[in-house]
Parts: C-alpha cells; structure tokens; sequence
C-alpha cells in the first residue's frame, strides 16, 4: 500500500488564508452545490457515453430512449421511486412540520429531569 | 422498432459551440497519469466552468460596476475612484462580484483537488515511472541544500497545495503532474495539446523577430515543469537548453516528461535564478522567462535582472512574457480586475510585480535603453481542436487569457 492516501490529502488546503465573498456559510455552501453539479456532469456524462455505446453496438438506438413511454406499472413504479427519493431529500421538512404538532422537551431538558431525585 | 428510428437528417444544433474541446485531445506523453472516464469528465466540468464563468458571469461585474458600483461610491464620495485599489474594496461589496468570485474560487479549488485526486491515488506509480526515466540522467541536477526564497515558501501559488516544492514522498512528482494535467480545465483549453501554446508562442516569436538569431545556448529561468520550454527546445534543436526552477518534484518531473516526448537538450537545474554563480558570465544567447516575474518579489527581481545581464553573451537577447503592466492608460476597473488573482487565487506578487517600470528596471540592471523591446503574443495552438486566444473576443479573463506581453533587451 502507498503511504500517500489520496482521499486525505487530494482535498488538502493551499498554504494561505482563504478569502470568503459570502456570508461563510452561504460560501460553505455554495462550495459544496458546486461538487454536486461537478458529480451530476459526471454522472450525465457517463450515461452518455453509455448511450452512445449501446447505440453503436446496435443494442439499442438513442431515438427510442427519447420515444420510450412506460407502461402503467413502470410508470408506477418510477413514480414511487420519485416519491421515496423526495421524502429522503426533504426529510428536515416533514420533522419541522411534525414538530409544530407537538410540545417535546429537548434532550437536555430529558437529561436534567431523568437526573433528578 | 424501426419505425422509431427517423430517416430524417438530424436537426441543426439549437446554436453552434463554441466552447472547450473535450479533455481527450489533451497529449498523452509518457508521465501522463490514468484518468478514468469519470476523471476526465471532472476536466470537461471544469473547463466548462471557468469559461462560463469568463463569458457568462465576469461581463456582469463590469455591468454591475457600471451600474451601481461606480455611481455609488461617487454619491457617497464626490469624486471618482483614486487607483485600483478603491475600485476593489468597492466591487467587494457588490453581490455579483462576490458571486462570481466566490465561484471561481470553488472553481479552482474543485479543479485542485479534482487533479490531486488523479495524481495521488497513483503516486507510487508516477514516483517510480519518473524514478526510472531520470536516475543517473546527468540533465538532472538537484541541490537539496538550495533555501526556498520566502516568495515560495509564503503561500501556494494558484492555490496548489504544496505549490511547486512539496515532496510528499521520495522522488515525488505528484505536484507537477496534477499541475500539468489541470491546465486545460484552469484555461478552457486555451493553450493547446501539451499546455505549450505559450512557449509555442514564444518560439514563433523569436524566429519572426530575430531571424538570423542561431543560440547555441538558451536559459529558461523559473521553467517549472518545462512545458513552455519543450517548444523552444524543439524550434533550436542545436541548442543547449538549461531550464531552472527552484521545486524539485518540477524538475524531475519535466526532465521525465521531456525524454517522452523526444526532446533532449535540456537540463533541469534546481536553483534560485536571484544567484546563478554556478553559471558562467557571456554564457548564454537567449534567456527567458514566461510568466514567472510575478511569482518572485521587489527583492529578487533587480537580482534576477542583474543575473541576466551577467550571463548573456554580447547581442544576446533577453526577455519576459507576462501579461500587460497597469500602466495609466489601464483603466481602474481593468486594473482591479486583473487583480483578483493576486488578492484571491494566491499570486501575492501579481499586483505589486505589475505596477512597477520594467524597462527601468532593466536598465537598471545594465541593459541600454534604447536595445530594449516589447510585443505582444498569443498562444500558438492546433486551430482544428482548441480555441485561439488570438481569435477569441467573448472573453476577456483579466490576467487569464492566454495572451501576454514581451518586454526584453539585446544586449
């Protein structure tokens, strides 16, 4: 095994105090949306190029991929994996929402109640 | 099924492209890592984002500038911007300015680790290909003893972790290559297949300008990885070149990559070019730097010059690509502009270097007033493939656009 591990050192910081234009959290932010565009370009990219090899090899032709229509299950199904993927990205939201339907204590105020005699 | 496929010809593209090529025209030399499909679509993003960025999102800095910058500094003031430094802490305060620099930040930042990624994940490889290419190769000559000067050793330039001195392993060439193979994402492209359209540039130039000019020996002075050098090296191929650069990991690296690329006149020497004593007076026909002035400091560069001059022979010729010095015909704006990389991308000596008199300070270093020279170039690049900075109007990158300007002596 290599003693340089890349997954520490390719994200290292460059000697120098870094500037922030935004508030640094918007910034922090902003830095991590820019990754996840990066990855999505990649992953765009990737199933491109599988298109396109699929295509020349005669697996399949890009113009049904366009035509494609599903058939009502598929449909259905597509339609619940879209559902389940949004409650995962929004799950903060459902919580906040459930948490208006409640009066709960937080855990330190659990911890210092359980505490006493 | 058939039925699906159109007969019809394709349909025009909504609007013609114009933007970088894919990373894949980018030449494989020999000291070229892997990239995995994925990793080259990391460059294509990236090329892509510098160039929108430049395009896309800068014209709006100068519009907001227009619009609301200037008018309100001169509200609350009742005069206009005194020097380029008002013009930024002015432009600071601007959201599209802080927008688009907050982007290209990330930007370079993404593309840092992005090229770090590929380079480290196979060090050991690189570390041993270099290892074998340059051992007992006289063209190689490190000092170990050499001080790093304090304008290397204070930040990493371009925000490079390690900048170009690091060695995270023995014989580590990690640096240099993450460096080389990251240009086309940094540049859009720009300056051509083996990143060389400066030095292409340079030796088009020299040819074109000096004709008769046949240098038997030619210094490269802060040649990093040698990449703008291999193009001169190539145009003289009698000539002895001697390419020096102060990082090690750059040296080694550039010798590597010179021998599989077929070049072979060139030494890689590890030295700091404020005290070349190691090298003979009247030694040299042809020295030259390309944008390596700005990384240095006030203090090295009358010793740089002066050095120069010792080590050109008479009728020598000598000169530096940068890009253009603020002069007063610079506007503020420009001027501010062209700033950013020195105040946010770590080329602390960028705005200092550019303000100042260089034929002054070449004179100062003994060359005659009236032998000195300047020009402009462009990147040389393969038109069929890469965009010509030449050409290329959409973009003014302030300080980015592989355009520059020449100023030299004969001596």
């Amino acid at each position: 095994m290599s003693k340089i591990d890349p997954l520490a050192l390719a994200g290292a910081k460059s000697k120098g105090k870094r500037p922030y234009f935004l508030e640094t959290d918007v910034e922090r932010l902003t830095n991590i949306v820019l990754v996840l565009a990066q990855e999505l370009a990649v992953v765009r990219e990737r199933t491109d190029t599988m298109e396109r090899l699929l295509e020349q090899s005669g697996v399949l032709t890009r113009q049904e991929i366009e035509t494609f229509t599903p058939t009502k299950q598929q449909a259905d199904e597509r339609g619940a994996w879209t559902q389940e993927y949004l409650a995962r990205v929004f799950r903060v939201l459902q919580q906040e929402r459930e948490a208006l339907q409640t009066q709960e204590a937080s855990s330190e105020e659990v911890a210092d109640e359980l505490a006493k005699v | 099924m058939s039925s699906l496929v159109s007969d019809k010809p394709k349909a025009e593209p909504a609007r013609a492209y114009d933007g970088p090529p894919d990373y894949r025209v980018v030449g494989q030399h020999g000291m070229y890592p892997q990239l995995s499909h994925d990793e080259i679509s990391r460059f294509n993003f990236l090329a892509h984002m510098n160039r929108h960025l430049s395009t896309q999102i800068m014209p709006g800095v100068k519009e907001a500038f227009d619009a609301r910058v200037e008018p309100k500094f001169v509200a609350k003031h009742g005069r206009g911007f005194k020097d380029r430094h008002e013009v930024r802490k002015a432009l600071l305060k601007d959201s599209l300015f802080q927008w688009w620099s907050a982007l290209r930040r990330a930007t370079m930042e993404t593309r840092q680790q992005a090229g770090r990624w590929v380079t480290l994940r196979q060090a050991d490889q690189l570390n041993a290909k270099a290892k074998a290419l340059t051992e007992n190769d006289q063209r190689l000559k490190l000092n170990p003893e050499l001080p790093l000067p304090r304008y290397v050793e204070a930040i990493d330039h371009h925000c490079m972790p390690g900048s170009y001195h690091t060695e995270l392993a023995e014989g580590d060439v990690t640096g240099p290559c993450n460096y080389d193979i990251g240009i086309f994402a940094t540049t859009g492209g720009m300056l051509g297949r083996y990143n060389d359209g400066g030095g292409q540039a340079i030796a088009a130039w020299v040819k074109e300008t000096l004709p008769d000019l046949k240098p038997k020996r030619i210094l490269d002075i802060g040649a990093g990885l040698g990449h703008n050098v291999l193009p001169i090296a190539q145009a003289f191929p009698d000539a002895e070149v001697v390419a020096i650069d102060v990082g090690a990991p750059m040296l080694r690296y550039g010798l590597a990559r010179a021998k599989t690329m077929g070049v072979d006149n060139i030494s890689f020497v590890q030295g700091d070019v404020s005290d070349l004593s190691d090298l003979a007076d009247e030694s040299f026909d042809m020295i030259h730097s390309c944008m390596f002035l700005h990384e240095t400091s006030y203090a090295s560069m009358p010793k740089i010059f002066a050095e120069t001059h010792r080590l050109l022979k008479p009728g020598g010729i000598v000169f530096h690509v940068e890009q253009p010095q603020y002069t007063p015909e610079m506007p503020l704006f420009e001027q501010a502009m062209r700033d950013w990389d020195a105040f946010y991308n770590n080329e602390p000596f960028w705005t200092k270097m550019h303000e100042v008199d260089l034929d002054s300070w070449m004179v100062s270093a003994g060359f005659a007033r009236d032998k000195l020279m300047h020009s402009g170039v462009a990147a040389v690049v393969d038109p069929d493939v890469f965009p010509q900075a030449a050409q290329d109007t959409k973009q003014e990158d302030y300080g980015r656009k592989a355009a520059w300007h020449v100023v030299g002596a004969v001596k």
